[in-house]
């Protein structure tokens, strides 16, 4: 018996019925059962969790350390944090009253919103971004309102076009550098100008700086590193891209004690805590992981390396990306939108990328190419790209 | 270690355009460092890794430990010079602790690497003993596994 769709009652909130659907999730559609795809559409470590923080979890099994953890995170676990965030930028954050455990970025970023924001509440966040952040704030009736970045400077935020977009009934400032998709970074400069505008407009800024252990060149300019913007931060960062452990969920946000009183209220009635399993390996991660993370970080610095002088040399202009595993090469002088170059790159060639316009409108005419791929079908990947280029310009 | 170095020990095979691309620089540069590394007798040679348990072979591989006297003169060295010209070592190390040269030796038969030695090795001037095992199953060598590890189940495209 088939229910009559007509008739059968609706029961999802208009709010939610309205969310679009992610661009991604669209061309992973497209992807997903094909065989022999070479996929530079993955954003995520190809590297296994290093063998030392997976056997930490197997033994955490082991000796039954199964059960629920404090809501804010296990406290060695969050000790072991304050120590990283003071040694990588010199920032105090109290173990006990400013450090929250959550599963992964993503509901750190989702407590985040649900904290802060009233109904109407605008947040500016840059595009080309990450793709839960819209929604995200939208699911907590916040307004998401898009800043562009450019090419034309190699996709870092500035000042100018945040000012083109502040009202009276902005919130927050939304942050993700090292960049997804574009592999933007922010030099100090930066931060200090992002830092400043936003005490001048009196916002809070969430900065999401998941792939911040993936620098390659520059150095690491964190918002956490800005003692003034201290009691308006909230730091966010995770272990699924430098230590890659995906699959573990485990992320933690740093804040004034307040903000984090507030989220945490929320967690602990939705979450109740982060996979005791997952923080016992987090904590050997942020232990003992440092030489496993500048393991993986050196071959991913070689192989951006590799896939921007294949991508120039093909005629597909890209900036030298300083930092997260992507690159965001311009197709525009292919006179294809990125939709139809991905589209075609993967029925005529087998290799998926993401279309830029799936991180919004900017970025269209540029196409995500994730490089945290083996060399050999990193090579094979740039060879058919560059035949299809070819192709295209006879 | 050089990145060059390192990319080498990985895949002996990379072609210098690509080893070019990955390190930033020119196929000339790669091709006068990797020139530079032999002469200087850093890079020794360039061999595939293979798993001979998955040969049709009978060869039979021992590790070897002995016990040598050491020389007032020259110390080792000039012993581990004299076993080390035998074709059937393939490896040899001076180690700490309850022996001194650690050797891996190849042979056609259990028999061929016995007579080795008893007939070859052991008589040796300076040997005081030999120790040896017979290897069964490589697992693991020159940090590559010999049963490949679980293929990408990576979802084919994720944020």
């Amino acid at each position: 018996m088939t229910t009559d769709s007509k008739s059968a009652p609706d029961f999802v909130a208009p709010h939610v019925r309205s969310l679009p659907k992610s661009g991604i999730r669209d061309f992973f559609d497209i992807v997903a059962g094909r065989k022999d795809v070479i996929s530079l559409g993955i954003g995520e470590p190809d590297f296994q969790t290093p063998w030392h923080i997976r056997e930490r979890a197997i033994e955490a099994i082991e000796r039954g350390a199964t059960r629920y953890t404090s809501n804010l995170g296990a406290p060695e676990l969050r000790q072991a944090l304050a120590a990283y965030m003071r040694q990588s930028f010199q920032c105090d954050y109290d173990w006990q009253h400013e450090i929250l455990v959550t599963v992964g970025v993503s509901e750190a970023f989702d407590l985040a919103m649900r904290a802060v924001l009233s109904p109407g509440d605008e947040v500016l966040y840059h595009e080309p971004c990450f793709v839960a952040y819209a929604p995200l704030i939208r699911m907590a009736h916040g307004v998401p309102v898009p800043v562009e970045t450019f090419r034309k400077d190699d996709f870092r935020l500035t000042v100018a076009e945040l000012e083109k977009k502040v009202t009276p009934r902005t919130r927050a400032l939304l942050l993700n550098f090292p960049n997804n998709p574009t592999g933007a970074t922010l030099d100090r400069a930066d931060t200090e100008a992002l830092a400043d505008f936003a005490i001048r407009h009196n916002l809070l800024v969430i900065s999401d700086e998941v792939y911040s252990e993936l620098t390659y060149e520059g150095g690491r300019h964190s918002m956490a590193a800005i003692p003034r913007l201290r009691d308006r931060l909230i730091f966010l960062n995770g272990f699924s891209k430098a230590w890659s452990m995906t699959g573990f969920r485990l992320g933690y946000a740093c804040a004034p004690a307040p903000l984090t009183d507030a989220m945490m209220k929320i967690h602990q009635f939705g979450m109740m805590c982060a996979s005791s399993i997952s923080q016992t390996a987090g904590l050997e991660a942020v232990r003992h992981g440092d030489a496993a993370i500048a393991e993986m970080r050196d071959s991913y610095h070689l192989r951006r390396n590799f896939v921007v002088a294949s991508l120039n040399e093909m005629g597909l202009d890209c900036f030298m990306p300083r930092g997260a595993f992507y690159v965001f090469p311009s197709i525009q002088s292919t006179g294809l939108s990125s939709k139809e170059f991905a589209l075609r790159l993967l029925n005529e060639y087998n290799v998926a990328c993401v279309p830029g316009g799936a991180f919004g409108a900017c970025g269209e005419g540029f196409l995500r190419c994730a490089y945290a791929t083996g060399m050999e079908p990193l090579k094979e990947a740039m060879d058919r790209m560059k035949t299809f280029v070819r192709a295209l310009a006879h | 270690m050089d990145a060059l170095l390192d990319l080498l020990k990985k895949n002996a095979r990379e072609s210098d355009a690509t080893l070019a691309k990955l390190l930033g620089t020119t196929e000339q540069e790669v091709r006068a460092r990797i020139a530079a590394y032999e002469q200087e007798g850093v890079i020794r040679g360039f061999q595939a890794l293979l798993n001979t348990d998955r040969l049709d072979t009978n060869d039979v591989r021992a590790v070897i430990e002995l016990r040598i006297r050491p020389e007032r003169e020259g110390g080792f060295d000039r012993v581990a010079a004299r076993i080390g010209k035998f074709p059937q070592v393939e490896s040899m190390y001076l180690m700490s602790g309850a022996y001194d040269l650690l050797l891996f030796v190849k042979g056609a038969s259990l028999q061929e690497v016995a007579n080795f030695v008893s007939a070859r090795l052991a008589p040796l001037d300076g040997v005081l003993s030999t120790a040896t095992h017979f290897m069964l199953k490589t697992y693991k060598d020159q940090g590559v596994l010999m049963e490949s590890e679980p293929h990408d189940d990576r979802l084919q495209v994720c944020p």
